[in-house]
């Protein structure tokens, strides 16, 4: 059951607002997304049609608080297919920004936005990994910079 | 373009962008890589100041995903040569950023200040990113590389995997491959000489995507295109992503496990299997360094080509 009352019907304007979030109002709930989805095809956990219906229903707490945003997998087949020019994967992008500044990161997500600010990669490069790399006559990697910390800083982005 | 006429020059030069995943988790991948391209005079130029392309962060705030996109295309600009990526993610990213701040005026002007009172950098919006694969295929093309092979590989079956950012959004690519029907790792496998073969899902996502989120969802994604290509006995899947790598080499002993059954299948990037082809010995394409053992796929290989 869905209480009227706890609906925020300016959701979608906010996840329009958003980029990648412009066409959250076109979709029509045909259902192509979720029918051609390789995350559907193995857990009923995530379904993007039903994640748009209660975004544009206005279910905001429901959908930011949820962790089935942040099953897609980007794989843009419902970009190509989707009649409505919904961009799927850019408004799911979309929602987990809102998301993310409302205080919903997941940890995994954190961790990541750690790794970035501290080495400006995602996997660490030591002398350990060069020294490989040298081995097999590769040139060797910047393993860090503060460019991308500099970057954070200057747009508010803590991690 | 017109085309080059064959001379000591290099065929083209790139910017190989190598992004997180490439220098430490799939080194074969860039040494097979480099090989090839040297064997057929594509010359790559190494920056290394590269970082991350941003696209982990995209979800996250999309602004300091385009930031991070922008400092690599700045860095590129500079050196006024298109960007070539391994890695179809990196490939789609920079792309997409690339894409996404010609078209906006506003957003260009942002970008360029933050970047210049943060980083004393710029970036004008103007540089041609391609994924190695599609470097192969439109710079080399299927035909010069067919002239060049060596190795009778007629007998193997391969199975090409496209993964998604090397081809979706296709808008970002100009359509280069059909998006429900791709053809150019098929073209590519075909050019060596070997087989490219058909099966179900073919297209399907390997699910590298949500790993950090849900490794079970991952993991299950994986494992439904294991079998389908155990079903067609093919000799080797072959690649164009280190992440897709990740999902079928990497964890697919993990998968085994997970799901009680064996695969033992070979994971081969396509250059890998290219510079097979083209007569390099397997050492100079890394194959030690693959997970799941490519030693009986060797010896089907060079039992043949004595």
């Amino acid at each position: 059951m869905i209480d009227s009352k706890t609906l925020d019907s300016n959701f979608k304007f906010l996840i329009a607002s958003e980029p990648g979030g412009e066409n959250i109002k076109k979709c029509f709930s045909c259902g192509t997304c979720t029918a051609g989805c390789p995350v559907r095809e193995v857990t009923d956990r995530y379904n993007p049609r039903k994640i748009i219906r209660m975004a544009l229903f206005g279910m905001k707490k429901e959908v930011l608080s949820s962790q089935f945003i942040w099953l897609c997998s980007s794989c843009y087949t419902c970009y190509e297919r989707c009649p409505q020019d919904v961009r799927i994967p850019e408004l799911m992008n979309a929602i987990k920004n809102i998301a993310a500044r409302e205080g919903y990161l997941p940890p995994a997500m954190k961790i990541q936005l750690d790794l970035l600010s501290s080495f400006g990669r995602l996997l660490e490069i030591t002398d350990f990994e060069n020294e490989k790399r040298k081995e097999s006559n590769l040139p060797p990697v910047q393993g860090k910079t503060e460019d991308i910390k500099k970057i954070f800083k200057k747009i508010g982005l803590s991690s | 373009m017109k085309k080059k006429p064959e001379e000591k020059a290099p065929l083209s030069q790139y910017l190989l962008y190598l992004g997180c995943t490439v220098p430490v988790r799939a080194l074969q991948y860039e040494i097979s890589a480099r090989k090839v391209a040297e064997r057929l005079g594509i010359q790559f130029v190494d920056i290394p100041e590269f970082s991350c392309c941003g696209y982990p962060i995209k979800s996250v705030n999309h602004y300091a995903y385009l930031l991070m996109a922008a400092r690599n295309l700045a860095l590129a600009e500079k050196r006024g040569l298109p960007v070539c990526t391994l890695c179809s993610s990196c490939g789609g990213s920079l792309a997409e950023a690339a894409h996404e701040i010609e078209e906006d005026e506003a957003l260009r002007k942002r970008i360029n200040e933050d970047l210049s009172t943060g980083l004393g950098m710029q970036y004008e919006g103007k540089v041609p990113v391609l994924h190695f694969t599609r470097v192969l295929q439109q710079a080399a093309g299927t035909k010069r590389i067919a002239e060049q092979v060596k190795v009778d590989l007629s007998s193997l079956r391969f199975a090409p995997h496209y993964g998604c950012h090397y081809t979706k959004p296709s808008v970002l690519f100009n359509r280069a491959d059909d998006p429900e029907n791709p053809r150019s790792l098929d073209e590519l496998i075909e050019a060596t000489g070997a087989q490219s073969i058909p099966y179900e899902d073919k297209l399907a996502c390997c699910g590298g995507g949500v790993l950090a989120i849900d490794e079970q969802i991952a993991l299950a994604m994986a494992q439904r295109k294991l079998e389908h290509v155990r079903t067609q006995q093919a000799d080797a899947m072959v690649l164009i992503c280190p992440f897709c790598s990740i999902m079928y080499e990497s964890n697919q002993r993990k998968i085994e496990k997970a799901f009680g059954t064996e695969y033992k299948l070979p994971v081969l990037f396509y250059p890998q299997l290219l510079g097979l082809a083209l007569g390099l010995e397997p050492d100079e394409l890394g194959l030690k360094m693959n997970r799941v053992k490519t030693t009986e796929l060797v010896k089907k290989i060079q039992g043949r080509s004595d």
